[in-house]
C-alpha cells in the first residue's frame, strides 16, 4: 500500500466530481428546494418555510400513502424472506450437478428489463390472462376474476423483481458458514433440524438482514409496479413524487416528499449500519 | 424420515419459486406469437407478424437507436472514470478512503425516483433543458457504482508486485499501468462495460424523468405503449428485449469465467 498525498486524489477526481455534480449537489438542492414557496401562479420563490411539509401532514391523504409504502415494503420483505430462504438453502445443500446452473438461472431475472418483468404479470393476471384461463379450464371458476390492479398484483411484481437480491444475499452468507461446525453439531447428537436451528440459521442471519434491508429500501422507492399493476388506491410514495413533479409541476412539494422518503430510508440504513455494518450488503455483489 | 420428506418439500418449494419467477417471462415469449389483436388466452394461432410490424415501426427503431447509443456512451464514460477510482482505492491508503468508497456506491442505495427528481430539478434550476447529454450523465451516475465494484474486485486480485517489478525494470508509473496492470484488468473492464450497458439499457424509473420526447429509450417507449393495453406487439418487443439483455450478461459471465481461470 503506497502513501502519496496527491496521487489517489488525482485518480479519484473524475468519479468524485461526477458523483458530486450529479448526485450530491442535486440532492442537497432538493433539500433546499423543499423549503421554497410555490406561488399560485406556479412561480417558485426562494424562502425558508415548512409549508410543503405541513401540507404533507395536513390531512391523512399523504401520510396514508407513506404508511401504505411502509406496509407494502414490510409485506414484501416478509414474503421475499420466506420465498428466498428456502431456495437459498436448497442451493447451499444441494449436491445436484445442475446446482451451478440453477444458481445462475436465479440471477437471470436481474438482467431482464424491469418494465418487461412488470408488464409480464398483465399476461398472467389479466381477465383473459393465463391464471384465469387455467382456473376456468379446470372448472374452479366460471367467470374470470379481476386479479389485476390491486395490491396483491403489485406485490407479485415486486417479489419477482426483488427475490434474486434476497436469495443471493442469503446464499452468500450460507456458503460462508464453516462446514465443520455443522459436522460438529451432528456428531454431538443434533438431528438435521436441530443442527439447522442451532448452527446454520443463526450464522446465516447477516445475509438475511442484508437481504431484508435491500428489499425494503428497493420496495419503498419503487415506482413501476404500483404504476402498472396497481389500481388508483395502490399508489406508493414514488408515484406521488412522480405525479407532483411531472404531473402538477409542484416542484417544492415534490422535493419535500423526496426528502421525507430519503429521511425514512436514511434512518433505516443508518440504524442498520450502526448495529450490523453496511459492508455485508456489498458481499453479495462481490460474490458473483 | 425428516431427511426425505423435508428435503423433497424444500426441493418442491424451490421449483415453485422458479415457476413463479419464470412463468410470466415465458408467457410473454409465447404470447408474442399469438395471432389475436389483444394478448389473451387461449391462443388462436402462430404468427410472426408482430415481429414484422415491430421491425417496421419507426418510433421503436428510433428508441432502440437511442437506447443503444445511450448505453454505449454511459458504459464507456463510467468505466473510464471507474478505473482510476478503483486504482486509488486498491493501491493507496489515504484519509477518508472508506467513506469515499461508500459515497461512490451511493447511487445504489438512493431510491431511483429521488435520483431522477434531484438531477431533473437541479438542471431546471441551472436553466438547462432536458437533453440527451443530461440523460447520458444521469446514466453514468447510475452505472458507475456497479462498474466500480467489478473493477475494484478484480484489481484486488492483481498484486501490485507485478507493477513494482515493471517499475524496477525502468518503466514509469504510466508505462507500468499500461503494460502490466491494464492487460490483466481487461476482462473486468469488458465485464463492467457490458454490465453498465445492460443497466442503462434496462433503466426505466430515472429515465422517465430525464428522457426527452425525441430521445425516448426502449423501456420508456414500452411504458408509453402500456397506457393503452397490452398487445402482442408489446410482447414481441419484450421478447426481443429479453434476448438482447440476456445475451450480454451471459457473454460477460463467460468472459469473467474464462479469463478468471488464468490466475496470475
Amino acid at each position: 500500500m503506497k502513501k502519496y498525498s496527491w496521487q489517489p486524489w488525482a485518480l479519484l477526481t473524475p468519479s468524485l466530481s461526477a458523483i458530486f455534480l450529479l448526485l450530491v449537489i442535486p440532492v442537497i438542492f432538493v433539500v433546499v428546494y423543499s423549503f421554497w414557496l410555490r406561488a399560485p401562479t406556479g412561480a417558485v420563490i426562494p424562502a425558508f418555510q415548512f409549508g410543503n411539509y405541513a401540507k404533507f401532514f395536513e390531512d391523512l391523504f399523504y401520510p396514508s400513502i407513506l404508511f401504505r409504502t411502509i406496509r407494502v415494503s414490510l409485506t414484501c420483505v416478509f414474503l421475499c424472506l420466506i420465498m428466498g430462504y428456502i431456495p437459498a438453502y436448497f442451493f447451499h445443500r444441494s449436491t445436484s450437478r445442475f446446482r451451478q446452473a440453477l444458481i445462475l438461472l436465479v440471477l437471470l431475472p436481474f438482467w431482464i428489463s424491469f418494465i418487461i418483468r412488470t408488464m409480464s404479470w398483465i399476461n398472467i393476471l389479466g381477465t383473459t390472462g393465463f391464471l384465469n384461463h387455467l382456473l376456468m379450464k379446470i372448472g374452479i371458476i366460471s367467470q374470470p376474476l379481476s386479479l389485476l390492479y390491486n395490491e396483491a398484483a403489485v406485490l407479485m411484481g415486486l417479489i419477482q423483481f426483488l427475490l434474486p437480491f434476497m436469495i443471493l444475499n442469503i446464499f452468500v452468507s450460507l456458503e460462508g458458514i464453516d462446514k465443520n461446525l455443522l459436522e460438529a453439531a451432528r456428531s454431538m447428537g443434533c438431528n438435521e433440524w436441530q443442527a439447522f436451528r442451532e448452527v446454520t440459521l443463526p450464522l446465516s442471519l447477516p445475509g438475511v438482514s442484508a437481504g431484508c434491508l435491500l428489499v425494503f429500501v428497493l420496495t419503498a422507492g419503487t415506482y413501476l409496479p404500483p404504476m402498472i399493476l396497481g389500481g388508483p388506491g395502490n399508489e406508493m410514495i414514488a408515484n406521488l413524487i412522480f405525479s407532483r413533479v411531472i404531473g402538477t409541476l409542484d416542484w417544492p412539494f415534490g422535493s419535500a416528499i423526496s426528502v421525507i422518503l430519503l429521511l425514512l430510508l436514511g434512518t433505516i440504513v443508518w440504524t442498520y449500519n450502526r448495529y450490523l455494518g453496511i459492508n455485508q450488503l456489498f458481499k453479495a455483489f462481490k460474490g458473483t | 424420515m425428516f431427511r426425505i420428506s423435508g428435503w423433497s418439500l424444500i426441493r418442491l418449494f424451490t421449483i415453485m419459486v422458479y415457476v413463479f419467477m419464470f412463468l410470466p417471462i415465458v408467457v410473454v415469449i409465447i404470447l408474442s406469437f399469438d395471432t389475436q389483436q389483444f394478448a389473451s388466452f387461449p391462443m388462436r394461432g402462430f404468427t410472426l407478424k408482430w415481429y414484422v410490424e415491430l421491425a417496421q415501426n419507426e418510433s421503436i427503431i428510433r428508441a432502440f437507436r437511442s437506447s443503444i447509443m445511450l448505453g454505449v456512451l454511459a458504459a464507456f464514460i463510467s468505466t473510464s472514470i471507474a478505473i482510476p477510482a478503483a486504482m486509488a482505492f486498491v493501491r493507496y491508503s489515504f484519509r477518508g478512503k472508506n467513506s469515499l468508497n461508500t459515497l461512490l456506491l451511493a447511487p445504489i442505495m438512493v431510491p431511483e425516483v429521488v435520483l431522477g427528481v434531484s438531477l431533473l430539478l437541479f438542471m431546471r434550476f441551472l436553466q438547462q433543458p432536458k437533453s440527451f447529454t443530461m440523460l447520458v450523465l444521469g446514466h453514468v451516475m447510475l452505472t458507475l457504482p456497479y462498474v466500480l465494484l467489478i473493477v475494484q474486485a478484480r484489481m484486488v486480485s492483481i498484486q501490485d508486485v507485478y507493477e513494482e517489478a515493471a517499475k524496477s525494470l525502468g518503466a514509469n508509473p504510466f508505462q507500468a499501468f499500461k503494460e502490466v496492470t491494464f492487460p490483466l484488468l481487461v476482462p473486468a473492464i469488458l465485464a463492467g462495460m457490458l454490465f453498465a450497458f445492460t443497466i442503462s439499457f434496462d433503466n426505466i424509473t430515472a429515465t422517465l424523468f430525464w428522457a426527452t420526447a425525441e430521445h425516448q429509450t426502449v423501456p420508456v417507449r414500452i411504458f408509453g405503449m402500456l397506457r393503452h393495453s397490452i398487445s402482442p406487439e408489446i410482447n414481441a418487443l419484450g421478447t426481443v428485449m429479453i434476448f438482447f439483455t440476456i445475451m450480454l450478461p451471459l457473454l460477460a459471465a463467460f468472459m469473467i469465467r474464462y479469463f478468471g481461470r488464468k490466475k496470475v
